[in-house]
């Protein structure tokens, strides 16, 4: 039992989990990192370290997390296969796992093009799909991709991302099962803006007879100003704002505009929160974590609910206590 | 050439055609040597103008709607990214149009392999690229996943 993650266990209870990203900084000191996790470890269950999110170059999800799990939070380790093959990708997972991490979110990884370095080389060696059942090689069989044995395996929780508002939009449901195929017990999707998209796609993993298997953590995110929504949806891929939500924005005085993207965010996460299939919330406030808590807590996220045993993601009955 | 692009079944149905051809000289065909270039070259002339081939050396067209999956600038062979824009152009490349949109749709008109876009696909053998894929696929090297994937 004290084998499993803490969002694990959160979500294996049928309790409402609630995660959050954090923007690792431009810095080498481990203050900054430590700054950042401050504001958001009481109010969530676990921290999101991004990998090199959008192409930027930050500190790596790698030094983050393993900064996390010395200071007892527990990381979400976020893995893309942008910037490294198959050999760098499975060192890097073992070494985290050596650090105490236990999440692990595969992604494929935006472009080169969308950061702040475009001539750099893309290696996608793997893909997310392939990665997840790497990841879940190393813990399951104890072995890595070329069949060697591992002295001791890694204990992973392993995610992967959605982004049901992107097209081809009846195939997302089929790539998540996929995904969960692959190794997925958990998923965070993309940024949601569009409550009757994710009712669509939520119907579509429920008839896949998802539900049972695989967490779906819907993400959500405030907005700073209408100027900013229209910068996300034009400049970081895949985020994709209905122009009705930048009219909103727009429509309030601009210097009112932070806390109507605070109040939006809220209304999502209270809209989206009894939905099937939902069971938590990836709350994405970049620039703006300290805006997490106050998000958290007028959703009536604090305290959290305890209801118990309503998820399995192996199928296996959980014993009590 | 675009109008035969658009037919999915007839494109499945040479597809199986060239296998069932080749498979029973996978024993004796070989790569190195002058058949393997006469196969490359054959390749290039047939599956390069009408599929954009980029030569993976592992094909698995018929997985994914008789469309290359190794024409998507992340070569994605899973399915698509999270980056495909609302107008279902290219993340990376705007002024194409996402691979896996074309791929979804044709899987949906074939017959016989519609439903192996479902499938996990192997992370590829990048020692094969350049090779030829027909060969690859009599010999069954194409079909060969690294040793710990199989469970």
């Amino acid at each position: 039992m004290t084998d499993r993650s803490r969002l694990e266990r959160v979500l294996r209870a049928g309790r409402f989990a609630v995660t959050a990203e954090l923007n690792p900084p431009d810095s080498a000191d481990p203050q900054a990192v430590y700054d950042r996790a401050l504001v958001l470890a009481s109010v969530c269950d676990a921290i999101n370290a991004t990998d090199a999110s959008g192409a930027n170059v930050h500190m790596s999800s790698v030094g983050v997390c393993a900064l996390l799990t010395r200071a007892g939070y527990e990381p979400v380790l976020q893995v893309s296969c942008r910037d490294r093959n198959r050999i760098a990708i499975q060192g890097d997972l073992l070494g985290a796992a050596a650090m105490g991490v236990r999440n692990v979110l595969c992604l494929t990884g935006d472009g080169v093009q969308a950061g702040d370095q475009p001539e750099a080389k893309p290696v996608f060696d793997l893909d997310s799909t392939t990665l997840l059942r790497t990841a879940r090689l190393l813990r399951d069989q104890g072995r890595f991709l070329s069949g060697r044995r591992l002295e001791q395996r890694p204990r992973f929780f392993l995610g992967a991302a959605a982004n049901p508002f992107a097209p081809p939009y009846d195939f997302r449901a089929v790539q998540l099962a996929k995904k969960v195929e692959a190794g997925a017990q958990f998923v965070q999707t993309q940024y949601c803006f569009d409550i009757p998209r994710l009712k669509q796609f939520l119907s579509q993993t429920g008839d896949l007879g998802l539900h049972g298997r695989v967490c779906i953590l819907v993400g959500v995110g405030p907005l700073r100003s209408a100027k900013a929504a229209e910068w996300m949806r034009t400049h970081v891929p895949g985020v994709h704002i209905p122009d009705e939500v930048i009219r909103r924005l727009a429509a309030v005085p601009s210097d009112r505009q932070r806390d109507a993207g605070r109040d939006l965010c809220v209304e999502i996460i209270q809209q989206v929160r009894d939905l099937p299939g939902v069971c938590g919330v990836h709350v994405m406030a970049y620039r703006q974590e300290e805006l997490v808590a106050e998000i958290i807590e007028a959703a009536g996220l604090l305290p959290r609910s305890t209801q118990a045993g309503m998820f399995n993601p192996d199928g296996t009955e959980e014993k009590a206590n | 050439m675009s109008w035969i692009q658009d037919r999915p079944r007839l494109l499945e149905a040479a597809y199986r055609g060239t296998q069932a051809l080749l498979r029973p000289f996978g024993r004796r065909l070989r790569r190195g040597g002058w058949v393997e270039r006469v196969f490359v070259a054959g390749e290039k002339l047939t599956k390069g103008p009408l599929f954009d081939c980029r030569m993976c050396g592992q094909c698995i067209l018929h997985s994914t709607g008789m469309t290359c999956p190794m024409t998507c600038p992340k070569t994605m062979r899973n399915g698509p990214c999270g980056g495909v824009r609302l107008d279902g152009r290219c993340e990376v490349k705007p002024d194409m149009d996402c691979v896996w949109l074309t791929a979804w749709e044709r899987s949906k008109r074939m017959s016989a392999f519609g439903q192996e876009i479902r499938r996990v696909q192997p992370p590829l053998d990048r020692r094969l690229e350049g090779t030829s894929a027909w060969i690859n696929d009599a010999t069954g090297e194409g079909a060969r996943v690294p040793a710990g994937w199989s469970e």
